[in-house]
């Protein structure tokens, strides 16, 4: 006895009333339901059998026709047949295969009182807190956000002091791997977007100063820019995308699936192995990228240079060595351990503050980025106040 | 009248890279039955249920579902099939975004044009039927102990009225009283849903209160596929060793089967 012979012909449910009877057809399978339900829907029932002059009578349905019956369709079965004892019209229910039947039963005996009688109130929701408790939950959720990122990064001074008193500590495989991936994999990315970069400034600096006739000073406005500001924050910038990122999903991963309190338990201090190694890695690296990007840019700006303002190599290069360049060199590669400390810790923290699920991973990766890069640009633009309040 | 075969996998090769899984491996699942899966570590059990299920295609062979050849369908025609099939993972495999309760009901609303009034009433009935309590419908998965995870997603499994439930160890990991009822369960959905069961496990338990016939995987083939009480008496070495050790005896005396 197949009692849900799924075939392809199965013909879509449906529920007809005649003199006094209800006749089940077709496929009660869940498939096969979507036009019975829109039919009776429980508004509907009435209409179905009011023009019947026997209304009231105990109610026959007829399941003759019923080809197949899953637990959907003796849900709804079920549903209708409650529908009709609410009308106090008591259904009696024929031709009803065995299977079938034990099926109704089953669901009769299993569904679950919620879906009895009354549905439970929904929930209250949570009434609007209007805009000025909007900015006010957010202001508090913003300096809780802030509270633990300090406290972030007073255990990460703490680990990183631990690991100054003993060197040998150090895992020097994982911060070679953290070099590779987060140093030297980024050159091409970092070089080709400088160089890029480097052609506009010329380019845009160049219709300036060709107006005055200062063609040569077209070696001075791209190396200073270049190597003061925007080869540090470029880089900062990339590197925030590509690596930053990266440890968040990786910490944030390891959170789900439990692995953060494995190496608690086995006894290995994640922020020894997860974190400094990613630290130490980033404020190496970031550096060495940027002296790429430097020189990638400076690039960028002699070939615009030749190009436009038949300002040769030769003469660009004899240009750079004054101490107003060199000075930028400086600050600008002084920059850079500080936007690498910015992007691996808030990489990392948000890493850690990833709970439960998959999507949450999502999430703080995205925070990540956006706070890395919003701080990033924060911190240069205080080096700019410092620098200008000390004169340099 | 439907075939009594629901599955047949006959000359059914698999090969992970120059690593030889399974060769010229038969198997035939009747329809209404609880078939266990059963061998040791490494022998390809979990393998085996996921080309029955879909999931991986074998190098070579042929693999019938429900009286469709996996191998030369094309995927248009393997979508339609997956409905009719329900796998719980070995871990459940819950989506850890929803709900228990949207757990259940993303097959309904992916495959079906039901009103999401219904598709609600429905999820909770899958629940109700996995025997879990209607409170654990609006928790998280990470909120469930391990016996409710293997019930949500049994639920999730038999959400579309599946005609093959597959599970992939059904009892790992749960403590003795839940793996008891979960084996109840089984059974239990078997008989009242009309379901053809194929289950993988090392739980002797399970194989020997739920099962109907066993398949035991050795060689790369399948060794012996029989009632579990006949398997015991079986020649095959590997066989011997997996049932008439101290806790295959155990666990066969506990079962009423005292010989051996």
């Amino acid at each position: 006895m197949p009692r849900r012979t799924i075939v392809e012909t199965d013909t879509d449910a449906d529920v007809t009333a005649q003199a006094g009877t209800l006749y089940l057809r077709g496929a009660w399978t869940t498939q096969h339901l979507g036009g019975l339900v829109d039919k009776i829907g429980t508004d509907k029932i009435g209409a179905l059998i009011a023009h019947d002059p026997r209304n009231g009578d105990p109610l026959h349905v007829e399941a003759g026709g019923l080809t197949a019956l899953d637990t959907a369709g003796a849900w709804v079965l079920y549903g209708l047949l409650r529908g009709l004892e609410a009308r106090g019209s008591e259904a009696r229910i024929d031709g009803l295969e065995d299977g079938h039947r034990a099926l109704l039963d089953l669901v009769r005996d299993r569904a679950p009182p919620s879906l009895m009688g009354q549905r439970p109130a929904a929930p209250p929701r949570p009434s609007d807190p209007g805009a000025l408790g909007r900015l006010g939950r957010m202001t508090m959720a913003h300096l809780d956000e802030a509270h633990a990122i300090t406290a972030f990064i007073g255990e990460v001074a703490i680990a990183l002091f631990e690991h100054v008193k003993r060197p040998a500590r150090l895992r020097t495989r994982a911060l070679l791997g953290m070099l590779e991936r987060a140093g030297v994999g980024a050159i091409p990315i970092v070089a080709l977007l400088s160089f890029l970069l480097g052609i506009v400034i010329a380019y845009q600096g160049g219709l300036q100063l060709q107006s005055y006739g200062a063609n040569i000073f077209i070696a001075e406005l791209v190396s200073l820019t270049m190597l003061r500001e925007f080869g540090p924050m470029m880089t900062a910038i990339i590197v925030a995308g590509r690596t930053g990122s990266a440890y968040t999903a990786e910490i944030g991963t390891m959170k789900v699936t439990e692995e953060i309190d494995a190496l608690t338990s086995i006894g290995i201090p994640p922020l020894d192995l997860l974190v400094l190694p990613k630290l130490f890695g980033l404020v190496i690296a970031l550096p060495l990228l940027t002296l790429v990007a430097d020189v990638a840019g400076v690039l960028g700006g002699m070939v615009m240079a030749a190009v436009m303002l038949d300002v040769g190599f030769q003469d660009f290069a004899d240009r750079l060595p004054q101490p107003l360049v060199y000075r930028s060199f400086l600050i600008g590669i002084a920059k850079a351990p500080v936007f690498a400390m910015i992007v691996a810790i808030v990489g990392c923290f948000q890493g850690f503050r990833v709970s439960g699920s998959a999507d949450s991973v999502g999430r703080k990766t995205t925070v990540s980025v956006v706070q890395s890069i919003f701080l990033v640009i924060v911190a240069d633009a205080a080096f700019s106040i410092l620098f200008s309040f000390i004169g340099i | 009248m439907a075939s009594a075969t629901v599955i047949e996998v006959r000359g059914l090769r698999t090969e992970y890279g120059p690593m030889c899984i399974h060769d010229g491996l038969d198997l035939t699942v009747r329809r209404g039955e609880i078939l266990g899966l059963c061998g040791g570590s490494g022998s390809g059990k979990t393998t085996l249920l996921r080309e029955m299920n879909l999931l991986m295609r074998p190098s070579a062979g042929k693999v019938e579902v429900l009286g469709i050849d996996v191998l030369s369908a094309a995927e248009d025609a393997l979508t339609p099939l997956r409905r009719r099939i329900g796998v719980m993972f070995q871990r459940g495999a819950l989506f850890s975004a929803l709900t228990v309760k949207q757990n259940v009901a993303v097959p309904l609303k992916e495959h079906t044009d039901l009103p999401a009034r219904l598709i609600d009433e429905l999820a909770l009935l899958k629940l109700a039927l996995a025997g879990l309590a209607p409170g654990a419908a609006s928790l998280y998965p990470r909120e469930l102990s391990g016996g409710m995870s293997k019930r949500a997603a049994v639920a999730r499994a038999l959400a579309l009225d599946p005609e093959i439930l597959f599970l992939d160890e059904p009892t790992a990991g749960l403590d003795p009283v839940s793996a008891e009822a979960f084996d109840a369960l089984i059974v239990q959905l078997k008989c009242s849903l009309d379901l053809t069961v194929v289950l993988v496990t090392h739980d002797l338990d399970t194989l020997w209160r739920v099962t109907d016939r066993v398949a035991f995987l050795a060689a790369k083939r399948v060794a012996a596929c029989a009632p579990i009480a006949e398997l015991p008496r079986h020649p095959h070495p590997e066989i011997q060793a997996y049932f008439t050790g101290p806790r295959g005896r155990a666990t066969a005396q506990a079962a009423g089967w005292t010989r051996a």
